[in-house]
């Protein structure tokens, strides 16, 4: 008896629950003109961090062109084709026309969707990487002015001449950054030393944060980052160091306050807005955009008020001849930390110089985390 | 006074009472999952409704559900083989990796052999490691008795070390300016396409047929239920028990290694640590919910297909968070599961003293 009783039991809830539905319900609103535009993060949009700083962008978009663009995301997708091309597959089936992809790690499978010919009708955009291709373009920014211009600041306020730096992959990307890093605080104090520990993976709260406490354990008293959460943040906080974020302005962040300078940030509505409007009017080409802080794609996020008045000075500075042109990051005599000449005196690294660069330069210290 | 229960295992429940147990145990999961969607303040006939639609409701949906479903078929076939013999193999995941990098071996090794052949060395090569990986804790288990669980559940972290190991290491793609992945295998390395799905969908029905057949049909598989359901019986009747282990889990990790050839070629067309993504644990569970029967099996799976594609679907089109979706899934498998254990067992409250009238 006792069992006809649960089941009847339950019968009658899932009546209740389909009777309470009927005025919730509401038809989902199908805009003709609206494009939907599905991006692919990596990690949470409240990481504190790099996906932040991306769906920060996302946001300004749809912002910027409300009623016209509604944006989709996935967040927490893995760096496997299976994960990407199922969330892309999934979003493409939600009516989006746009893919963005926003890890290094992603591309592979992305450009094998665009390349398929059975995707041919979706544009496909992709944050870093090098793929080009008739419906996929490429964007990023030469974060190596910013990453400059906080090695000045890490370089003044710096007392035991250790920098730690805690970087995701000893990728071209990450090695970039720490070379501009280095030579930003080498151009004010050639005592400094940069401690590099990799933690092989591009977002790990955990080992990001002990990273940076085995850096500030060996002495270094400024800590940056290429990595994606606050965790090295935090633990410069805790060891009363100083912090230098990365790709998010994270200054009004009450629990970072004692410790934060500054970070290197993008600003990714700069490339999206004007670059989804011409998706929308149907002249888009795709390109390898490379934005800098002269576009305004990226920046140093405002000094706070533990920078010291001779820091800024000296920042102010060489900002303005850097958004200038009139200086290039990577500017030689450049050596590499075993002693060799890379960038000859009086010449400079262009893009594609840049993007060859396959070493650490001089003062720079590196080593796994494991 | 006591309030511990009783609980006693249940002879001869009839079937009729048994499908009736699994009904009520369908209908409270849905009971159950909707309120807890009312707690985060969603609407359970629309993500109901959202979870059949996002998994069948387009080609591309059927699509991406057979996919998953693939690797999780022929996983849950492996971990059927060893749990019929009461041999707990968790080390589904590890089988799986060491398969990836059996085939990976093959493909980097010889990318321009005729695709078919390529294609059969990888399978052999992906189910050869498979089985040696689970024959390591199988021969510990059948000559010193060790405890497969532990054992099989350690390998999986071996495995997958391993393979990080080479993927950052000697494996590394050095096109790849410093990123850690490996080279993409040649064309002829990839499975082909058949109505929509890589040939993986045939395989699993293949496989699904041959596991059925091999423990219902065979005398090897009677063997390995015997050897299950009571090892003094196999040995009185004079059975070889170390042998019948070594069959099966052998059987069992050429199947997960087969998950991994299947993923590395079709899916990811390289190797990657992650490539077991999880189906030998979920295997665990389907295998389970199947009975241990191959052909429930294959339509469980399916269903569980449904379940993952249904809730990547309720997180973009209802914008439920991923962690909800999971909640949902959480929910289903705890009443299906729980429902086996009062169908094993009866569970006698303690019987309050009677009132007197």
């Amino acid at each position: 008896m006792k069992k006809i009783l649960v089941v009847i039991l339950a019968i009658v809830m899932v009546f209740a629950f389909a009777a309470c539905s009927s005025g919730g319900d509401e038809p989902e609103a199908s805009g003709g003109d609206v494009v939907k535009v599905g991006f692919i993060y990596i990690g949470t949009t409240n990481d504190g961090g790099y996906t932040q700083a991306q769906h920060e962008g996302t946001m300004a978009l749809e912002a910027a062109m409300e009623g016209q663009v509604e944006c989709l995301i996935v967040e927490e997708v893995a760096e496997d084709k299976k994960a990407v091309t199922d969330a892309a597959v999934n979003l493409i089936d939600q009516g989006c026309s746009v893919i963005i992809g926003t890890s290094y790690g992603f591309q592979d499978a992305l450009i094998e969707m665009a390349t398929s010919g059975d995707y041919a009708d979706i544009s496909f955009l992709h944050f870093s990487g090098n793929e080009l291709a008739d419906n996929y373009g490429n964007y990023f920014g030469a974060m190596e002015e910013p990453r400059y211009l906080s090695g000045v600041i890490a370089g003044k306020m710096t007392t035991t001449n250790k920098l730690g730096y805690v970087a995701a992959h000893p990728y071209t990307e990450v090695n970039i950054g720490i070379n501009a890093f280095t030579l930003g605080a080498q151009s004010v104090n050639p005592n400094v030393e940069v401690d590099v520990i990799y933690i092989g993976s591009w977002y790990d709260p955990a080992n990001e944060k002990l990273a940076a406490e085995r850096l500030l354990e060996q002495g270094c008293d400024v800590i940056t980052q290429h990595a994606d959460t606050t965790g090295p943040q935090i633990a410069a906080v805790d060891a009363g160091a100083w912090t230098i974020g990365y790709n998010l302005d994270n200054s009004s962040n009450p629990e970072l306050a004692s410790a934060y300078l500054t970070a290197p940030i993008w600003h990714h509505e700069v490339f999206l807005v004007p670059t989804i409007q011409s998706i929308i009017d149907g002249t888009w080409v795709p390109e390898a955009y490379y934005g800098t802080m002269a576009d305004g794609y990226i920046s140093l996020a405002p000094l706070t008020d533990n920078v010291s008045e001779e820091a800024k000075a000296e920042v102010d500075k060489v900002q303005d001849t850097i958004i200038k042109g009139e200086k290039k990051v990577f500017t030689g005599p450049i050596y590499d930390n075993s002693g060799t000449l890379k960038v000859a005196e009086g010449e400079s690294l262009d893009h594609d110089g840049i993007w060859s660069i396959d070493y650490l330069v001089q003062g720079v210290k590196a080593s796994n985390i494991n | 006074m006591k309030f511990t229960p009783a609980i006693t295992q249940r002879t001869g429940l009839s079937t009729r009472q048994s499908v009736t147990y699994r009904a009520i145990a369908i209908l409270l999961s849905v009971v159950g999952t909707g309120l807890v969607l009312m707690l985060f303040g969603l609407n359970p006939v629309r993500v109901f409704g959202a979870i059949i639609e996002g998994s069948m409701g387009t080609p591309i949906r059927i699509h991406q559900m057979i996919n998953s479903a693939i690797p999780l078929v022929i996983s849950t076939l492996g971990i059927i083989v060893a749990f019929k013999m009461k041999f707990w193999n968790i080390g589904g995941e590890g089988q799986i990796v060491m398969g990836a990098f059996g085939a990976a071996f093959v493909a980097y090794r010889l990318p321009d052999l005729p695709q078919p052949l390529l294609l059969l060395l990888m399978a052999v090569a992906a189910a050869a490691a498979g089985a040696l990986w689970a024959l390591i804790p199988a021969a510990f288990k059948a000559k010193m008795g060790t405890n497969e669980t532990i054992f099989t559940l350690m390998m999986n972290y071996i495995a997958i070390l391993f393979v990080t190991f080479l993927q950052y290491g000697p494996w590394k793609d050095p096109a790849r300016a410093g990123f850690p992945r490996m080279p993409d295998f040649s064309p002829n390395a990839v499975l082909p396409n058949l109505f929509g799905n890589n040939i993986g969908w045939v395989i699993a029905m293949i496989l699904t047929a041959f596991v059925y057949v091999f423990l219902s049909r065979t005398k090897k598989g009677y063997e390995i239920t015997v050897v299950g359901e009571s090892p003094e019986t196999a040995r009185y009747a004079g059975m070889n028990i170390p042998a019948i282990i070594i069959v099966a889990m052998a059987v069992s990790g050429g199947l997960c290694g087969l998950v991994g050839m299947i993923q590395a070629s079709a899916i990811e067309k390289t190797l990657t640590a992650t490539i077991s993504a999880g189906y030998g644990f979920t295997a665990i569970i389907t295998a389970w919910l199947a009975r241990l029967n191959a052909i429930v099996a294959l339509f469980v799976c399916v269903v569980f297909a449904m379940l993952v594609q249904g809730a990547a679907f309720i997180q973009l089109s209802l914008g439920v968070p991923a962690a909800v979706a999971g909640v949902v899934q959480g929910t289903i498998l705890l009443f299906i599961l729980g429902s086996e254990f009062f169908i094993q067992f009866k569970v006698r409250l303690p019987e309050r003293r009677r009132r007197t009238v």
